[in-house]
């Protein structure tokens, strides 16, 4: 029986001296493989005799044990060592630039107007719309604009030489206006609705574009008076800017499409050269500011609409949406919102993620 | 419409400020467009006497004045006015005066050697005229020293914007009544006694087209001299921005603007036979008097005599009568026209005037006698003469509209409640005859006036639109509802993902330049009658050209890559010729994809499945089932034929079209390729099923796992991939739930004419694991139903 505290120092000793895995594994071989001398040692109890197992057996196995956990500790470190050195091998210089990926945008135009319907819902009111390639009837004679009347000069009109199926000519509409008409027939009454969309007027200058985007408002009711325009036009507004400041003067204007009219301009100030809203007009170092024009529809419209004027009353506005956009978020080129210029698009554009709602705000700020 | 607030206290007595007059001007609808004093613009200009005038030593045209300026010592000017002389009264501008016309702030200075004090003004200089011969010459009696801007009588000056409804405002007078009925102050209509005639008329005054004018009035005055016009009636015309003439054309222009009343004078002695208004006959001519000569048809309402026309009626008279320095007898015209048909021939001619705007919306019927009495009150008193009776041709309109008015109305429409003595108060005020039963008489030149809401509109307005309370409307119970149709939550939701895929959303003009719409046109266009310019004429027939426009203008500029969309319509036509807008969304790239880099290395272009992805990617968003979409051809010319394709719900029903542009096209476009581009045809998608359920299908995970095998086949190289694909996917409907192709390879080992098509398929095992004879009958099953397509299996 060979002295296992002999064995036990050499064969530690061997593997502490053991350079690599390889070698390390030969050991392992060489003591606990199957042919190994540890092995061969265990081996030996079974022929034993249960005193003398008693007597011998936790030597062998203590030896056993001992070298076993000495080769998993060196393997261990062998194993780290391997690892640090290939770990140092795959160094990256992460300075270097990661894929781009591109980024998109949503157009100001299409974000306000988002913005408006996401208010104008809260107010109960739908979204409507109507054609671009619009009648003459739709939209000047239902509106209380007859042929002959002075106000059609005054709105620039583009014709086709298409003749119109209720009249006159075909033309792009002038205004949103047309959809109130359309939706009447359509739905009757009482509405809420809002119409927003693309306009024309033969008119170019930096504030002035031949197409242009306008929202229309319509309150068709019972009991409709100038008083609820008033509040709906300051309500959406202070929404819109999301300031309670927002001060309105009502000027009596004329529209033939309503009766009375109201132009509505709204106090401004102007800070580093841009106006900004807020105030009345009339403090110092501020001013007045045409909006909208807006009044209570016009009975002949509501008529020409299919409605009994003596049961059916409103009110009606329309606004210009890039102008809402410019005055909002700071733009000053109209053109520039038609040019499609990426650099421009990622200026003033906004993050899909920008979804106007009422708990976070319907506007992106800068 | 311009007016001086001197003008105004003519016909308005009242302590109001320029700004209380310019607040209650805005507050009762009659917009201040702009507030001018020139009191402001000639301060440091102050009335001089020349004491003498002395030659400059050192220039032939210039000389040396002494000037008294009534205080101090006389100052040394040195001026070059030839009308510069001893004795003379003149305007001097002081140092540190800005000259009005250009701008320029005086100061002392050194002329050719000589100090010089300031400046003596001519006319222009001061911005009262055009004269520009000689300096200022003010009468002997013009008190020195005094600011000329007192001496004149520089009076504030309103720029205001009239509404196309209130022609009644279009006269200062009119203005000051509504100004009155506001309360700011005493009403003072100006009216002449008339004149009795001394002779009768010398001519016939008649008329023969009683619809266009029912009522022309006329006399003849004799015996006129046709001078300037007196200085306080240049001053207020020139305050209007009116120019004198002379006093015949400045008395029928001050006429229009105080009364909004146009008139015309003729020279008498220009006429022959029968003054009568007319029918123009088809090509008949006249030359206006503004020199340019007009050819009318039968539609249009003349004034002629025997001779010919002499002037379109309510528009413009004619040149060939018109009054002249040296005319000495003249005939006094006022006359009422149908508003509509001034309208109709002044768009014929496309001839804008005073008098139009003014006839056009509707002059006050009830003021032909009472204008041509101030007319000829005001020419007899400026150019003497003698008048001749009045002819009264025809009739004006004088019946009186009469308004049953419920003075409750202006509270349930006007939102504020108005004492009914207050409402009657401004009514009476504004004209209008209110009778005890509340019948309201309109005045006849208030033509605007149709019913009890314009009733109310004059109420409110002169009551005051601040008065008027905001009320909320009413909001219906609870969180307030969802208010967007399908299709715009579907519009809204695809904005946002094209946005969050990388796209920069572009709005783009609906026209196009003719030859870039016809390029993608698939039928007859819209093209507008009367664009803006050529560029803007055809209306839109797909979203490509204009975002591959504006792709263009991004590359001209130096942008490396444009990757852009618009959601927008496209303007179409029905069978029948209407019009057909439908709703699309395009999507252009152009550009580089990816640049050069440090780990890809070269840069990289778009394709054609870049295009595919957008097409698929945004479909899906749609709603679109995109899994059971084929692809197939004809995406039209405007791409390459070999490299793009539509996406169709059925073999008729495309939903996109997607694929690289056409060489062509691009060169049209002139923007290098490649570029690609997609258009999905957001009318075509189908409508959302049912709308109702928020409760997602029941989740229900396979118990055992999925397991794959790999398929390759030879095929004809002209199959398309996509026919095999889903031949092998539907080869066993029960077990394959996935075919995904990973290869696709031609050359060595590939035989001549074929390719080799490697697909992965996916099987989905039910209740129990397959054994081996399973999955050898699905791959027979897979095999047989490629070797339909002729693809065979390879070894």
């Amino acid at each position: 029986m060979p002295d296992t505290a002999v064995i036990e120092q050499e064969a530690l000793a061997r593997i502490r001296a053991s350079e690599d895995a390889a070698a390390l594994e030969a050991l392992r071989v060489e003591y606990l493989g199957k042919q190994g001398s540890i092995s061969a040692l265990m081996k030996t109890l079974g022929a034993m005799t249960p005193e003398e197992r008693q007597q011998k057996a936790p030597a062998i196995q203590q030896l056993r044990g001992s070298v076993a956990d000495a080769i998993a500790a060196r393997k261990a470190a062998f194993d780290s060592a391997a690892l640090e050195e290939r770990l140092a091998s795959e160094t990256l210089d992460l300075t270097l630039p990661a894929p781009a990926t591109a980024r998109g945008s949503v157009h100001p135009v299409s974000q306000v107007m988002d913005e408006l319907s996401e208010i104008f819902a809260d107010l109960g009111f739908a979204v409507a719309t109507g054609p671009e390639i619009e009648d003459d009837w739709y939209n000047f004679t239902a509106l209380n604009m007859p042929e002959s009347h002075p106000a059609r000069a005054m709105h620039d009109t583009f014709y086709f030489p298409d003749p119109a199926p209720k009249g006159g000519r075909m033309l792009l509409r002038t205004h949103t206006s047309p959809v109130q008409v359309r939706t009447m027939l359509a739905d009757g009454a009482p509405l809420r609705i809002i119409a927003p969309g693309r306009v024309y007027r033969s008119d170019s200058d930096a504030t002035h574009t031949p197409m242009f985007h306008q929202i229309e408002g319509l309150v068709i009711d019972r009991d409709i008076h100038l008083g609820h325009l008033k509040w709906t036009l300051e309500t959406f507004l202070k929404a819109f800017f999301e300031t309670e400041d927002i001060v309105l003067r009502l000027r009596p204007s004329y529209f033939p499409f309503t009766e009375p009219s109201v132009e509505v301009d709204v106090g401004f100030e102007i800070v580093d050269g841009k106006r900004v809203l807020g105030g009345s007009g009339d403090a110092p170092g501020h001013g007045w500011m045409e909006l909208l024009g807006s009044g209570m529809v016009n009975r002949r419209v509501i008529e020409m609409s299919g409605l009994d004027p003596d049961e059916w009353q409103g009110f009606a506005f329309g606004v210009g949406v890039d102008r809402l956009a410019m005055l909002k978020y700071g733009m000053d080129d109209l053109r520039a919102f038609f040019d499609g210029d990426v650099r421009w698009l990622q200026h003033y554009g906004f993050s899909a993620f920008d979804q106007p709602t009422l708990s976070a705000g319907v506007g992106a700020r800068a | 419409m311009k007016f001086s607030y001197d003008w105004l206290t003519h016909f308005l007595d009242t302590e109001a400020s320029v700004e209380e007059v310019s607040a209650r001007l805005n507050a009762i609808g009659i917009e201040v467009e702009g507030l001018d004093d020139p009191a402001d613009k000639l301060a440091g200009f102050r009335v001089a006497k020349v004491l003498t005038a002395a030659p400059h030593p050192d220039a032939d045209k210039l000389q040396v004045l002494s000037v008294d300026t009534g205080e101090g010592d006389p100052l040394q000017v040195v001026c070059g006015a030839p009308n510069a002389r001893a004795g003379m009264l003149g305007v001097l501008g002081l140092p540190g005066a800005t000259v009005p016309a250009n701008g320029m702030v005086l100061r002392k200075s050194a002329i050719r050697g000589v100090e010089s004090n300031g400046m003596m003004c001519s006319t222009r200089e001061l911005e009262l005229g055009d004269d520009h011969d000689g300096i200022i010459e003010l009468p002997a009696d013009a008190p020195v020293g005094t600011s000329f801007a007192d001496y004149a009588k520089a009076s504030p000056v309103f720029d205001v914007a009239i509404t196309p409804n209130r022609p009644d405002c279009m006269g200062v007078e009119g203005i000051a009544r509504d100004l009155a009925a506001a309360g700011l102050g005493t009403f003072k209509p100006h009216r002449e006694d008339a004149v009795a005639g001394n002779y009768p008329c010398p001519l016939e005054i008649r008329t023969d087209d009683t619809e266009g004018c029912p009522a022309f009035y006329g006399r003849a005055i004799k015996g006129v001299t046709n001078g300037p016009s007196p200085e306080w009636m240049q001053r207020r015309l020139i305050a209007a921005g009116q120019r004198p003439i002379s006093a015949l054309v400045d008395i029928t222009n001050y006429l229009m603007l105080a009364f909004g009343r146009p008139a015309h004078v003729y020279d008498l002695a220009k006429l022959s036979g029968p003054v009568v208004a007319r029918r123009a006959k088809d090509g008949e001519t006249v030359e206006a008097l503004n020199g340019k000569t007009y050819t009318l048809d039968a539609g249009m309402t003349v004034i002629a005599d025997d001779a010919g026309v002499h002037d379109i009626a309510g528009i413009m008279g004619g040149e060939h009568s018109s009054v002249q320095d040296g005319t000495t007898d003249v005939l006094l015209e006022i006359a009422y026209f149908n508003p509509e048909s001034i309208g109709v021939t002044g768009r014929k001619l496309g001839l804008a005037t005073d008098a139009r705007t003014r006839f056009e919306r509707g002059v006050d019927p009830a003021f032909l006698d009472a204008g041509l009495d101030i007319l000829t009150a005001l020419i007899l008193r400026i150019c003497g003469g003698e008048a001749s009776e009045v002819v009264r041709a025809g009739t004006a309109p004088s019946e009186p509209k009469r308004i049953a008015f419920d003075t409750g109305l202006t509270a349930r429409l006007g939102g504020v409640e108005v004492a009914e003595a207050e409402q009657r108060r401004i009514l009476e005020a504004l004209d209008f005859a209110v009778a005890d039963d509340w019948t309201v008489t309109v005045p006849l030149r208030r033509h605007d006036i149709e019913g009890p809401a314009d009733l109310v509109e004059e109420v409110v307005r002169i009551h005051g639109l601040d008065a008027v309370a905001s009320v909320p409307l009413a909001r219906a119970e609870g969180v307030a509802r969802p208010t967007a149709t399908p299709e715009q939550a579907r519009e809204r939701r695809l904005r946002r993902a094209a946005a969050a895929r990388g796209l920069n959303e572009a709005v783009t003009w609906s026209f196009l330049p003719v030859p870039e719409a016809e390029h993608f046109a698939d039928g007859q266009l819209w093209l507008l009658d009367n664009p803006i310019s050529e560029d803007m004429k055809a209306m839109r027939p797909s979203l490509i050209p204009g975002l591959l426009m504006a792709a263009k203008r991004n590359a001209d500029r130096g942008a490396a890559s444009a990757r852009l969309f618009e959601i927008g319509r496209r303007y179409l036509r029905r069978a029948d010729g209407g019009s057909d807008e439908r709703l699309a969304l395009g999507v252009l790239l152009a550009g580089d994809k990816t640049p050069r880099g440090w780990a890809s290395g070269k840069g990289a272009g778009f394709d054609a499945f870049d295009a595919k992805a957008e097409a698929e990617a945004l479909l899906a968003e749609a709603g679109a089932p995109v899994d059971r979409l084929q692809v197939m051809g004809e995406a039209g010319p405007q791409f390459h034929p070999g490299q793009s394709a539509t996406l169709r719900l059925g073999p008729k029903n495309v939903l996109a079209r997607f694929g690289a542009l056409h060489p062509a096209t691009l060169a049209a476009f002139d923007i290098d390729g490649p570029v690609v581009a997609v258009e999905i045809f957001l009318n075509a998608l189908p409508k959302k099923k049912g709308g109702g359920s928020f409760a997602r299908a029941q989740y229900a995970p396979p118990a055992l796992q999925s397991v794959t095998r790999d398929f390759a086949f030879l095929v004809p190289a002209d199959l398309p991939a996509g026919d095999l694909l889903r031949a092998v996917g539907g080869a066993d409907k029960v077990n394959i739930v996935d075919a995904r192709l990973f290869d696709v390879f031609t050359g060595a080992g590939v035989p001549e004419g074929q390719k080799s098509v490697a697909v992965e398929v996916t099987l989905q095992p039910g209740e129990s694991s397959y054994k081996d004879e399973d999955l050898k009958a699905i791959s027979d099953k897979v095999v047989a139903a490629a070797g339909k397509l002729g693809a065979t299996l390879r070894g």
